[in-house]
C-alpha cells in the first residue's frame, strides 16, 4: 500500500497527518518525506538516521580533444544547458535534465559522463517506522529526480506513506505517481479550498482514489465541506483547532503525544483509506 | 526600481494575508503572486482581469501510431521511463527532452509546444497585479514566475512605479529561485515551531548562497516563546533584520473569510503592528 499526502500548499498539516498515522498503526511502516525542499516530518518521528546516500544525476562534460565544435549537442538540448560556441562548449549543469541527448547525439563520443549533486537521502528508524527522507542541495532547482530516488525506498510488501512537496506541479506530481491513494489535507478556509481545488484537479488528472483531511476544523467556514460533498469526495478525519494541538506542533511533540486517544482516530482513518482501495481494486 | 518578494519556506505562516496587507499600505506598485502552484492572493485582491495570455513553455513528445515501428529505440533512450511497452507517452513523465524525437528512425514523434499555463494583468483596488495560473501538473512553474516577473517591471516602467511586491511560493526550489534572484531583498515569514526554524534555516542557506539581503517576520510568535526567542538569536548571527513580530490572532483568518486585507478588516490592534513593520520594509529597502 503506498498512500501519499499532498495539499495544494504547505502549513496544513500534511506532516502531521503522515507522522501520526504512521505512528499509529501497527504494522510495518515506511513514511518517506518527499518534501525534498523542506523535509520536517524527521522533526516530529525524531528517527535515527544510520545511512546517508548522496544522490548524483548525470550532466555533460566536454573532451576537448575530440571536439569538432559541430553543433549538434547544443541543437538537440531543449534546456539552454549547452551551447556551443568557435572554439569551446558552454555547459550549465544547473539546467541540465539529464536526458542524455548530448551524450547520444555527439559523433566525436566528445561528450562524457559527469554529474552533479542533486542532494542527499538519509534513511533511519523511529521505533516500528523505517525513516527515508531526500535533503535538496541549496541552489539545486530540480526536486523530481531527488523525489523519485526516495520513492525507489518504497517497499510494496509494507505500508507507504509518502510526504508530498505543495503545490500541483512537477514535483508534487512526482511524489504522487504511482501511489494507490491520494490523501489530501486542508483546512476550512477559502485559501484552504482554493488550494484543494486545485489539488483534487491533480489527483484527478492521475486518475487515483482520494480524500480528504480536515485540519483545524471549526476555525473557518464550510466551503470546504460543500465543495466535499458536491464532488462526492469523501471526508475521512477532522482535526480540530485546538491550540494544545498548535503548542505541540510547535515544540516537535506529535498529536499521539499529547492526546493518545488520537491514535485510535488515525488507525481508523488508514483502515478507511485501506477499504477504498481494496473496493476500488474489486471494481 | 525595487522588488520584494516575500517568502516563507512554507506554506501556512500567513505570508499570503500579510502580502495582502502590505498591497493596501504601498504605495506606486505592481503586485505580483509567484506562487503560480497555487495563487491566492487574487481571493482577497479580487482581481479585474484586463489581459489575458497563454503561457507556451517547453514541448511534449507524442507518438503517432500509424507511423511507429514499435522499434524499441524510443523506450531504451528515454531517461524518464515515460515511453510504454506499447509505445504510448505519458504527458505526466515527460520532460521534453526530445531525444526519442531525435532518434526515433521513422519519424513517428511529433513534438508540439505545450500550452502549460496562462497569465493576467489586471486592475485591483490596490494597482496593477500580474499572476498566472499553471495548468494541473504542469512544469516549468520556474519558467512562468520569471515571465511575470518580466511583465511586472515592464508594467512598473510603463507606470512609473517604484516598487514590485512579489508574493512568494514555498520552499527552495526552483520556483523559489525564480522569484527570488535578482530581488533587492527578500522578507521571510516564519512561524515559531520546530519546523519553522528548520525552513528558516534552509531558506537563509538559500538567500546567503544567491546573496539576497533578508529580513524575517515572525508570525504567531506567542505560540511558542523559547522557540521564538531562537529565532531571534538566529536573524541576529546571520544579520538578517527581524522587521515583525505578529501574535497569533484569529482575525487573520476572519479578514480571509472576509476576503479583505487585515487592514481593511481591523484598522487598530493588529493592523497598526503590520504598518509599523511595513514601515521597517520601506526603511530598509531605501538602504539597498
Ligand atoms: S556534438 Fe560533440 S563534437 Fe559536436 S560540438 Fe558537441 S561535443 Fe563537440
Ligand atoms: S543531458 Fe540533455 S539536458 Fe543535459 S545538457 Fe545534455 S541534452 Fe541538455
Amino acid at each position: 500500500m503506498v498512500i501519499t499526502i499532498a495539499s495544494g500548499k504547505g502549513g496544513t498539516g500534511k506532516t502531521t497527518v503522515g507522522v501520526n498515522m504512521a505512528v499509529s498503526l501497527d504494522k510495518a511502516v515506511r513514511f518517506l518525506d518527499c518534501d525534498v525542499e523542506e523535509p520536517n516530518a524527521h522533526l516530529f518521528l525524531k528517527a535515527v538516521i544510520n545511512e546517508q546516500t548522496v544522490v548524483d544525476t548525470f550532466v555533460p562534460e566536454v573532451d576537448f580533444t575530440k571536439c569538432t565544435y559541430c553543433g549538434k549537442c547544443g541543437e538537440i538540448c531543449q534546456f539552454n544547458a549547452i551551447a556551443v560556441l568557435k572554439d569551446y562548449v558552454l555547459t550549465f549543469p544547473e539546467l541540465c535534465h539529464s536526458c542524455r541527448g548530448c551524450l547520444q547525439v555527439c559523433p566525436e563520443k566528445a561528450v562524457q559522463e559527469s554529474s552533479r549533486e542533486l542532494g542527499i537521502i538519509e534513511q533511519g528508524r523511529a521505533g516500528h517506522v523505517e525513516f527515508i527522507h531526500g535533503r535538496l542541495r541549496i541552489g539545486e532547482a530540480m526536486s523530481p529526480p531527488l523525489i523519485r530516488a526516495v520513492k525507489e525506498r518504497i517497499d510494496k510488501g509494507q505500508i507507504n506513506i509518502i510526504d508530498a512537496p505543495p503545490g500541483t506541479s512537477c514535483p508534487v506530481i512526482a511524489a504522487l505517481k504511482g501511489a494507490d491513494f491520494a490523501l489530501l489535507v486542508t483546512e476550512p478556509t477559502p485559501f484552504g479550498l482554493n488550494d484543494l481545488i486545485l489539488a483534487v484537479e491533480a489527483v484527478r488528472a492521475l486518475k487515483m482514489p482520494l480524500g480528504v483531511v480536515l485540519n483545524r476544523a471549526g476555525n473557518g467556514d464550510s466551503g470546504v465541506q460543500s465543495y466535499l460533498a458536491r464532488e462526492n469526495i469523501p471526508l475521512l478525519l477532522e482535526i480540530p483547532m485546538d491550540r494544545k494541538i498548535a503548542e505541540a506542533y510547535s515544540r516537535g511533540q506529535m498529536i499521539v503525544d499529547v492526546m493518545p486517544e488520537w491514535k485510535e482516530k488515525f488507525r481508523g482513518l488508514y483502515q478507511k483509506i485501506e477499504g477504498i482501495v481494496n473496493r476500488q481494486g474489486d471494481t | 526600481m525595487k522588488e520584494l518578494t516575500v517568502i516563507s519556506g512554507k506554506g501556512g505562516t500567513g505570508k499570503t494575508s500579510l502580502v495582502a496587507a502590505f498591497a493596501g499600505l504601498a504605495e506606486n506598485k505592481v503586485m505580483v503572486d509567484g506562487d503560480v502552484d497555487a495563487a491566492d492572493l487574487h481571493l482577497i485582491l479580487k482581481p479585474e482581469i484586463k489581459t489575458h495570455q497563454e503561457f507556451k513553455g517547453g514541448r511534449k513528445a507524442v507518438i503517432n501510431p500509424v507511423l511507429c515501428t514499435a522499434c524499441g529505440q524510443c523506450i531504451e533512450l528515454c531517461q524518464f521511463k515515460a515511453i510504454s511497452r506499447d509505445y504510448v507517452i505519458d504527458e505526466f513523465s515527460c520532460e521534453g527532452c526530445g531525444v526519442c524525437v531525435h532518434f526515433c528512425p521513422v519519424e513517428a514523434i511529433e513534438f508540439p509546444e505545450n500550452i502549460c499555463g496562462e497569465w493576467f494583468v489586471s486592475e485591483t483596488r490596490f494597482g496593477p497585479f500580474v499572476h498566472a495560473k499553471l495548468g494541473i501538473a504542469e512544469e516549468n512553474s520556474g519558467k512562468l514566475i520569471t515571465m511575470i516577473r518580466r511583465q511586472a517591471e515592464k508594467l512598473a516602467e510603463e507606470r512609473n512605479l517604484g516598487l514590485i511586491l512579489i508574493d512568494g511560493p514555498p520552499g527552495i526550489g526552483c520556483p523559489v529561485i525564480a522569484a527570488t534572484t535578482g530581488a533587492s531583498a527578500v522578507l521571510v515569514v516564519t512561524e515559531p515551531t520546530v519546523s519553522g526554524v528548520h525552513d528558516l534555516e534552509r531558506v537563509g542557506d538559500l538567500v546567503r548562497h544567491f546573496k539576497i539581503p533578508a529580513m524575517v517576520c515572525i508570525n504567531k510568535f506567542d505560540i511558542n516563546l523559547d522557540v521564538a526567542d531562537r529565532i531571534e538569536k538566529y536573524c541576529v548571527q546571520e544579520g538578517f533584520e527581524l522587521v515583525g513580530k505578529i501574535p497569533y490572532d484569529p482575525i487573520f483568518t476572519e479578514a480571509m473569510i472576509a476576503e479583505k486585507t487585515i487592514i481593511e478588516y481591523s484598522p487598530n490592534g493588529l493592523s497598526e503592528m503590520v504598518r509599523g513593520m511595513w514601515g521597517r520594509i520601506i526603511n530598509r529597502m531605501k538602504t539597498i
